[in-house]
């Protein structure tokens, strides 16, 4: 499995980002030809981790989210949305469906669709140093190489 | 606006539109619970036939509305859900509380 193409980039920790970041994302993982489910999936996912970042990680407060994303030639997308927020304490536990630690009209189920829209999910965090989510999706349109 | 709201007797339908996500759900739940307050439908449907993307905060939007109806006895209709916002939807198993109609 080889890399062909990268791309990073970093934004402001808003909600009006949002779609921005996975659009972007879509936008770069398109090269490799996948199917617009494959597409919805990736923004899906991505769309999850950012919200993440904002409502737990720095709870509406400012700091950066940095997004690299990398494709492969057999069609592999991997997406590294990684924060500097305030880490998870029990990361198994956060990722229990349906669980939430804010209540109100989070759903509790972030970790859930991510799990369910890719093919692997990697969640490495620290608690007050950050999270990072690794998200690895292989799609099935191949236009790599 | 992303929602239009419609009355029809006791019934409100809300037609939602573009993206729904953490940042659009607000709007959203304001312009519902405002019709849910002054009107209180026995049947509140929410259509997604022109929602172009959802994530789970639309989950939460419709759990949210739920409580809210179901306080004094109505009833939640899920409509016209692209296939992408189905299979979000059906991760939670809100067909347990709401009506899923094509």
């Amino acid at each position: 499995m080889k890399k062909i193409n990268e791309m990073k980039m970093q934004i402001e920790c808003r909600s009006v980002n949002e779609s921005f970041a996975r659009a972007a994302v879509a936008a770069f993982a398109a090269q490799l030809d996948p199917t617009l489910e494959e597409l919805s999936d990736i923004k899906t996912a991505v769309s999850e981790a950012v919200t993440n970042c904002i409502v737990h990680a720095y709870r509406e407060k400012t700091g950066k989210i940095y997004i690299q994303t990398e494709l492969f030639d057999d069609g592999t997308v991997k997406v590294k949305i990684r924060d500097r927020g305030c880490g998870i304490a029990d990361i198994k536990k956060a990722m229990e469906p349906l669980y939430t630690s804010l209540g109100g009209e989070r759903a509790g189920l972030g970790f859930a669709v991510m799990e369910s829209f890719t093919d692997k999910l990697r969640v490495r965090s620290e608690v007050g140093k950050g999270t990072t989510v690794t998200l690895i999706k292989t799609v099935s349109g191949r236009n790599g190489g | 606006m992303p929602v239009k709201i419609i009355r029809q007797g006791k019934r409100t339908t809300a037609e939602l539109s573009g993206d729904i996500d953490h940042h659009s759900a607000g709007t959203l739940r304001e312009a519902i619970d405002a019709d849910i307050a002054r009107n209180t439908p026995e049947t509140l449907c929410l259509d997604f036939s022109s929602v172009s993307f959802m994530d789970s905060s639309g989950v939460g939007l419709v759990m949210g509305r739920y409580k809210n109806v179901s306080a004094y006895g109505g009833k939640i209709e899920l409509q016209g859900m692209p296939g992408s916002i189905e299979k979000v939807m059906r991760l939670s198993g809100i067909e347990k509380i709401a009506k899923i109609v094509r």
